[in-house]
């Protein structure tokens, strides 16, 4: 048989059937269910008198919408309310395992799915949420669907899908001081585009890439999406597996030491060919920090606003916008900008090692700007943040410390923006009106986002 | 699902690139459990001057003028020229079920977000993908032409343009029926049922701990 990309393998071992066209049944291993896209699921299924294939495949947590202050006494918001409540009657109604508002296991979909062992190497991962590409790197094959596929793999436990064409993003040699996963996230969004991997799966590789921990490569898989790819993935090494090894839903004893056998072989072969490949050096990638309402919109901490009349003639107008929105003008030094509010947390940048980063920055600094936020990505996060006393750094220094969600990542529940004021945020996306209306973003990573906490204005961490 | 045939639809365009399913409609909206009703709330933050939130009676907001779907002369569009990139961002299904009860059946781009173009297929809104150049034109002929329409035959993959120009457009062979004929994918997977029951026992079989 001809070498395999990793892509390849995943795909090829999970096709029920295939049409002469290409259309194919995908057989799928596990799907993560939150609140916002699953209730008319399960109301199709009820109106259709279907019950769900495979009931042990699905894991439901509510997220999006639940706040992160003390929610002991339930959730204030009635809108909000109802549809976490509507999650629960689900789960009860057909059986779906779900970590409620106040479990501890509770928090952001994408981080407990790993946390729990639940995403393993070789599976194909499905939920109705465009960053389930994080769970990639795990050697698995993870989309993000509709509600309407959502509610198909829960009545067929296949989703019908095309392969798409597979691109390389190798990255080779050692990261800089302060340089973390989410910056080259930011470098290969900044140089293919967020449609440059539309229509392709990516996957990371090189020497940097396996230089990095579980959680850098899932920030990594996870901003796949924002480059316009569908899957983001990563081959399964030591480091996959020291990560995996007891956790509740991983196999355990004989079972485990089957499964790696099997894992051990999920890389790409010597010599499989791609249809893309793109190269960055990793000495050369700075900290990043967006400047504009797209992903792409982005330069390294060093550079200026860029002069929209020095882009081709097709960026131009997106760009004079995007400064409009973002109230800067042209050639202003990324770190003469001044900001309002400081926001740590989300599935990109919410896990400990994150927690562990941005804590390390604050070195006995006092928070300057208005509020500072940090939002661990799981209650299980949190707790580990609070035994190794990271809430302490945080708190001491002026910075909140709430319950975990998805919170002003995308504002649905009370943590939002106002009206221009303008955000370090780890989160993934800089749309306008993300992180509430006329809010302005600037994504970054944790060092960088607890680094303009303190100072007020970004800082570039690779110097500090 | 509706079918979808032939359409002859009024045109608007809207000239901006990566226009987002946020934009497209707004989280706020996302807190509904159900699938219809979201029509009068697309691009909700683009058409009001104030801020939407659910339950609000949208027929006494101030619309913003300058928004091109407020526009009298694109008032009944069915369908949306759009620029690169449409659809990205979250994968909220919301956005094709805003657009469609919005009254779009179809939406013309260079390029398409993935879930977002997957989704379409599954609400009875066809989305066109048409190289640049040819998109280019069709907003310079929308611009300057009241009352500008399309005529597209699915069956035939064509869309005509008034001035008789055809331009052919591809789409998958397996979308196309589903929408030609208004089938639901689950029915249409659930013919197969013993294959995938077949390759489940196989699966797992091989792979024990899943
Ligand atoms: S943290 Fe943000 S990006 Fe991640 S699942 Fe929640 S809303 Fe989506």
């Amino acid at each position: 048989m001809s070498a395999q990309t990793l892509y390849d393998k995943l795909w090829n071992s999970h096709v029920v059937r295939q049409d002469e066209d290409g259309t194919a049944l995908i057989y799928i291993d596990r799907q993560l269910v939150h609140e916002v896209t699953s209730p008319q699921a399960f109301e199709g299924l009820r109106l259709a008198h279907r019950r769900p294939w495979r009931i042990a495949s699905m894991l439901a947590v509510p997220d999006h919408n639940v706040p992160t202050t003390n929610r002991s006494a339930g959730i204030a918001d009635p809108v909000s309310r109802i549809q976490v409540e509507t999650l629960d009657a689900n789960c009860a109604e057909f059986g779906v395992t779900e970590f409620k508002m106040n479990d501890i296991r509770q928090g952001i979909v994408h981080v407990i799915g790993p946390e729990q062992g639940a995403t393993l190497p070789g599976m194909t991962v499905v939920c109705g949420d465009s960053h389930t590409s994080t769970h990639g790197a795990f050697a698995a094959l993870a989309h993000g669907i509709g509600t309407s596929e959502v509610e198909h793999v829960m009545a067929t436990q296949c989703l019908v899908a095309k392969k798409s064409k597979s691109m390389e993003v190798r990255v080779e040699g050692i990261l800089g001081h302060g340089v973390t996963a989410k910056d080259i996230a930011l470098a290969v969004i900044g140089k293919i585009g967020t449609a440059g991997g539309t229509g392709y799966a990516i996957e990371f590789a090189g020497s940097a890439i396996r230089a990095l921990s579980m959680e850098g490569r899932m920030t990594l898989c996870n901003m796949a999406i924002e480059a316009g790819a569908r899957a983001g993935m990563i081959a399964v090494d030591d480091t996959t597996l020291d990560y995996l090894k007891g956790r509740p839903f991983a196999p355990q004893g004989d079972l485990w030491d089957k499964a790696v056998v099997q894992w051990r072989n999920l890389h790409s072969d010597q010599g499989a060919a791609f249809d893309a490949g793109v190269l960055l050096d990793a000495a050369e990638i700075r900290p990043q920090v967006t400047w504009g309402t797209s992903p792409e919109m982005v330069v390294a901490v060093d550079g200026c606003v860029p002069d929209p009349a020095t882009l081709s003639a097709d960026k131009r107008e997106g760009a004079e916008r995007a400064l409009i929105y973002m109230g800067l003008s042209a050639n202003t030094p990324i770190t003469d900008i001044k900001i309002d509010k400081v926001f740590i947390g989300s599935c990109t940048n919410a896990r400990i090692e994150d927690m562990r980063a941005a804590a390390a920055v604050i070195k006995g600094g006092k928070v300057t700007v208005k509020q500072a936020m940090v939002v661990p990505g799981s209650g299980l996060v949190k707790r580990q943040a609070e035994q190794e006393g990271l809430d302490r750094i945080f708190t001491d220094a002026g910075f909140e410390w709430r319950e975990p969600g998805c919170s002003m990542c995308l504002a649905m529940n009370d943590d939002k923006l106002a009206a221009g004021e303008r955000c370090a945020s780890t989160s993934n996306r800089n749309f306008e009106g993300r992180q509430g209306q006329g809010g302005r973003t600037h994504l970054v990573s944790p060092e960088m986002a607890a680094a303009a906490a303190i100072a007020g204005h970004f800082v570039d961490v690779s110097k500090l | 699902m509706k079918k979808f045939t032939l359409l002859n639809g009024l045109v608007a365009p809207l000239d901006r690139a990566n226009v987002d399913t946020d934009a497209i409609i707004p989280k706020q909206f996302l807190k509904s459990i159900k699938r219809s009703g979201f029509g009068p709330n697309a691009f909700d933050e683009w058409r009001y001057l104030d801020h939407g939130e659910p339950g609000m009676d949208n027929s006494n907001r101030p619309v913003n003028p300058d928004f091109v779907l407020n526009k009298p002369r694109y008032q009944g569009a069915q369908i949306l020229l759009a620029r690169e990139n449409f659809g990205c961002g979250s994968s909220r299904e919301h956005a094709p079920w805003a657009l469609e009860d919005y009254g779009f059946r179809a939406i013309i781009a260079p390029s398409f977000a993935d879930i977002f173009f997957n989704n379409c297929f599954k609400n009875g809104l066809l989305p066109i993908r048409l190289d640049a150049g040819k998109v280019e034109i069709l907003f310079r002929e929308v611009e300057a032409n009241a009352g500008y329409k399309l005529a597209i035959d699915l069956e035939q993959q064509t869309i005509g343009a008034p001035d008789g120009t055809v331009y052919p457009f591809e789409v998958d062979a397996f979308r196309k029926h589903c929408l030609l004929n208004g089938l639901d994918d689950i029915g249409l997977t659930l013919q197969h049922v013993d294959e995938i029951a077949a390759f489940e026992a196989r699966h797992h079989a091989a792979q024990p701990w899943l």
